[in-house]
């Protein structure tokens, strides 16, 4: 069970968008997180802006406490499910180029309509393996 | 492009990531169960992460829509760099059916992912290590 947070979200959201936005603004590229992670794989150039990135996100988890903001400390999925699930959204996100952040806000916001199918496919999917987890097999 | 370029884009995208991690801690999109909640409609749904989704695409959206799209260029760079693709294809659907069975089964998509590796638990780390390995077995099989 976990509460409605419709403030925090929204604001929280807004943060994340104005992220994406200063990186399109400024240097052009698209704050997809899939991309940026598959991408650093690659050579050149390209790989530096990325790992910069990275290191931002590994930085806002450091610098969360002292901002008194939560995080989970562990992962409840069990190991197999832990694996399959992170082998699936890596395997996933680099066929379908994109991810939450590239196609659910960067992709949307800028009308594509292979995001809005993407997006709206992995939330289909999502919500029914977690329907059928929660309430027929965990039932 | 110039050294200095390379550095300047080095810093921006330092800030904007460290930026997005903000957005995604507050947000709690690194809360696996707030997530499983969310795509829970017929349990116990939890709707905050449509308001995140809302207020990511208010702000990115009116954003692109009012201050990239009339430019013609970013400011530090010679060009945009947006993809290309047009067209709904088999790589498309099958990608993000596989995202939305692994997304489900945790809980976790990858900017999370990574945010959450400060935790130093085990099962964060196993998740990162088993994302990379999708990702590399899917550009090794693209590449054939």
């Amino acid at each position: 069970m976990t509460e409605f947070t419709p403030i925090s979200a929204l604001i929280g959201g807004a943060i994340l968008g104005f992220a994406a936005l200063l990186l399109l603004i400024l240097n052009g590229r698209l704050a997809g997180i899939s991309g940026i992670i598959s991408g650093v794989m690659s050579t050149g150039q390209n790989a530096f802006w990325r790992w910069a990135f990275i290191g931002g996100l590994i930085l806002s988890g450091l610098i969360a406490p002292w901002l008194n903001l939560s995080m989970p400390t562990m992962l409840t999925a069990s190991w197999p499910l832990t694996l399959i699930g992170g082998f699936l959204v890596g395997f996933g996100t680099y066929i379908g180029a994109g991810c939450t952040s590239g196609h659910g806000i960067c992709g949307i916001g800028r009308l594509s309509l292979r995001s809005i199918v993407a997006t709206l496919i992995f939330m289909l999917v999502a919500t029914i393996v977690v329907f059928v987890s929660r309430h027929i097999v965990g039932a | 492009m110039k050294k200095q370029l390379l550095s300047l884009h080095g810093l921006v995208a330092f800030i904007s990531g460290s930026l997005f991690g903000l957005g995604l801690i507050v947000s709690q999109m690194v809360d696996t169960n707030k997530v499983l909640n969310f795509l829970d409609f017929f349990g116990q749904w939890d709707p905050s992460l449509a308001l995140v989704m809302g207020g990511g695409l208010g702000v990115f959206g009116i954003g692109f829509a009012l201050l990239v799209k009339p430019k013609s260029k970013p400011l530090f760079d010679e060009s945009f760099f947006l993809p290309t693709k047009k067209h709904i294809d088999k790589k498309l659907i099958t990608g993000a059916c596989l995202f939305g069975l692994g997304w489900g089964f945790v809980g976790i998509c990858p900017g999370p992912a990574i945010v959450n590796l400060v935790s130093v638990d085990a099962k964060f780390i196993g998740f990162v290590v088993a994302m990379l390995v999708g990702m590399f077995c899917a550009r090794a099989l693209s590449q054939r």
